[in-house]
């Protein structure tokens, strides 16, 4: 499903006989509704739809895959450094996390994009990469907690290993699970967010063509035009089904020990006083995050 | 327990002024002021004198430092787009956003919890698969899409409630006591039926996971020894040990909440907390910008604090 997607992104473009922006008639083929010529209609610009989605695929995976490669990056490595360190250096990196993660990503989000409007794609990747890695960095800094007592890491040490050796020969290799699990649902994740900030006009923006740019002009006059909303919607929406649906066959594969959970569920301490943990692992639920 | 409380507390009060100073000056390194998005027909020189009124030409450390000193006093500032003191845009819009939220968190926590029981009681059987299906498809919308469906559906396709707005805009003054309760709940349907189905996928995702861990414990089996009935070991032996993470998560999901309600306040042009804050920050109206952060940033730091007490009560493990 994913790579018919990433396929139809890349070649399906080539074969629509108009441009993404080509406004072909303006009077006459305005806001038609779907037919054969224009499979998904045309919208108030007289542009293809079914080209205009294809193209946002391309715009919003892009998006999506490179702000979720940034954060996991970002929180990888914080959550290694706060996990391995332990001590007072962990306890204050939490902390600072904790403050983080009571943060409203979206609302973060829609003020900085508002106030310093327009912002370039590039800029929007950066910042919803930058607002993304706080939950993955608590799961990598519990992970690490745990292989820090592994007898292979005791005997690295033994043998000489540098620190900065050790983490990343030994402890990354044993933590890298979940966070393959955490990016996949995250992507799917972004996308929606991506769209969401594209609806409220501070996304991406026209002409450039992302899922969630395409039907902010059609949302004015959904109600005649719904093909405007519904068909770009759809292709959200099975994307991010399918990278759920990824997540979760990944985790079931690459981790048993999760095999029954939904999202994180091995991370759920039944006996977990209420102030010292934040039992479930916020990062892989889209819920937390949108 | 109490002291963890209490540092948790603490620790949740240096986070709302944190963030509350870094709207504060972050609002105002942006560019543009209150007065750059009045009518263009006002000369810079009063928009200069308005900014000398209002001491936004002053350097910013001096204005925080007043900012803090009324805040401290109680006073929010002044609304410029709502023509208002703050406080009383906040307390017309506060109420909107509790009232669907409260309601929408309500039922989808209920119906959430219930469903998850279920599907993890019959686990693989036909209604675990539909239903996880069915929520699976849920969980992927996107919080604006499938509120903007829903109000497609129902209020255009098949017109059976009004599209937004809190009351009839027209004939709800004129309406009688009776009337205007349920001109007040029609208007209320569309808004808390999106946002409950939105969060309550992710909410029986958890409660199946969380009661599919319980279930092989221990002390079930002895519960099943004992006697018990099937429904009691499971409604109220399983459940409340399962229930402990959820209220943690809830406690979670409360930011997130915040935004998922911008997304339906703003399809169902509901004009709550979300509305006011993206209008206020998009009409550089400082101080109801920053006054919104603060009062969703004390929401957050109140639904942790009631996530706690509840934990507390469910759980008495850690009532130590």
């Amino acid at each position: 499903m994913i790579i018919l997607l990433v396929l139809a992104a890349v070649f399906g473009p080539l074969f629509s006989s108009y441009g993404g922006n080509q406004q072909l008639d303006i009077v006459k083929l305005k806001n038609i509704p779907p037919s054969w010529q224009h499979p998904f209609g045309t919208d108030q610009y007289s542009r293809d739809l079914l080209t205009r989605v294809l193209l946002g695929a391309r715009i919003s995976l892009a998006v999506a895959t490179l702000a979720v490669l940034m954060s996991m990056t970002v929180g990888t490595a914080y959550g290694l450094v706060a996990g391995y360190a332990g001590g007072g250096v962990d306890a204050v990196m939490m902390r600072v996390l904790d403050g983080f993660l009571s943060i409203p990503r979206v609302l973060l989000l829609i003020a900085v994009l508002t106030l310093w409007n327009p912002v370039p794609l590039s800029g929007l990747i950066i910042l919803i990469g930058a607002t993304g890695w706080f939950g993955v960095s608590r799961i990598v800094r519990g992970q690490t907690m745990a292989t820090r007592q592994v007898e292979f890491v005791d005997a690295a040490r033994t043998l000489g290993a540098s620190d900065t050796r050790i983490i990343i020969r030994h402890v990354l290799p044993n933590i890298i699970t979940p966070v393959i699990v955490t990016a996949t649902l995250a992507v799917g994740n972004v996308i929606a967010l991506e769209a969401g900030l594209s609806y409220l006009g501070v996304g991406a923006r026209e002409p450039t063509p992302s899922w969630g740019s395409i039907f902010l002009d059609g949302v004015e006059f959904f109600a005649g035009n719904w093909w405007v909303v519904l068909f770009p919607g759809i292709a959200i929406v099975a994307t991010v089904l399918a990278f759920n649906v990824l997540g979760d066959a990944l985790r079931d594969v690459l981790d048993p020990r999760q095999l029954h959970g939904g999202p994180g569920s091995s991370a759920v301490p039944l006996t977990a006083s209420a102030a010292s943990t934040a039992p479930l692992t916020p990062g892989t639920d889209p819920i937390q995050n949108g | 327990m109490r002291r963890q409380l209490a540092a948790r507390l603490a620790q949740s009060l240096i986070v709302v002024i944190i963030v509350t100073t870094i709207s504060f000056f972050v609002i105002r390194s942006a560019p543009g002021d209150p007065f750059s998005y009045e009518s263009s027909t006002i000369t810079p020189a009063i928009r200069q004198h308005w900014r000398e009124q209002f001491g936004y030409d002053k350097p910013l450390p001096t204005q925080f430092v007043r900012y803090v000193v009324s805040v401290a006093h109680g006073e929010l500032g002044y609304s410029f787009q709502m023509h208002e003191p703050v406080s009383e845009a906040l307390a017309t819009a506060v109420p909107r956003t509790l009232l669907l939220t409260g309601i929408s968190l309500a039922l989808s926590f209920v119906i959430g919890v219930i469903i998850g029981v279920l599907q993890a009681t019959h686990s693989g059987g036909w209604f675990d698969r539909l239903s996880s299906a069915v929520l699976l498809f849920f969980y992927s919308l996107p919080d604006f899409w499938g509120a903007l469906m829903i109000l497609l559906m129902f209020a255009y396709w098949w017109p059976v409630l009004p599209a937004g707005n809190i009351v009839d805009p027209v004939l709800h003054g004129y309406m009688g006591g009776w009337d205007a309760f349920v001109d007040r709940a029609r208007h209320l349907v569309l808004p808390v039926l999106s946002f409950t189905l939105l969060t309550m996928a992710g909410i029986t995702r958890y409660q199946r996971a969380a009661m599919l861990e319980t279930l092989p414990m221990d002390f079930i089996r002895t519960a099943r020894a004992k006697g018990l009935s099937e429904r009691r070991i499971i409604w109220r032996h399983a459940l409340r040990n399962a229930l402990t993470p959820m209220v943690a998560l809830l406690g979670l999901m409360l930011p997130a909440l915040l935004g998922g309600a911008l997304f339906v306040e703003k399809v169902f042009a509901w004009p709550g907390m979300g509305l006011l804050a993206a209008g206020a920050i998009a009409a550089r109206d400082y101080d109801l910008v920053t006054a919104t952060v603060i009062v969703g940033s004390v929401m957050v730091v109140i639904g942790n604090l009631l996530a706690d007490l509840l934990h507390l009560a469910i759980d008495p493990r850690v009532r130590e």
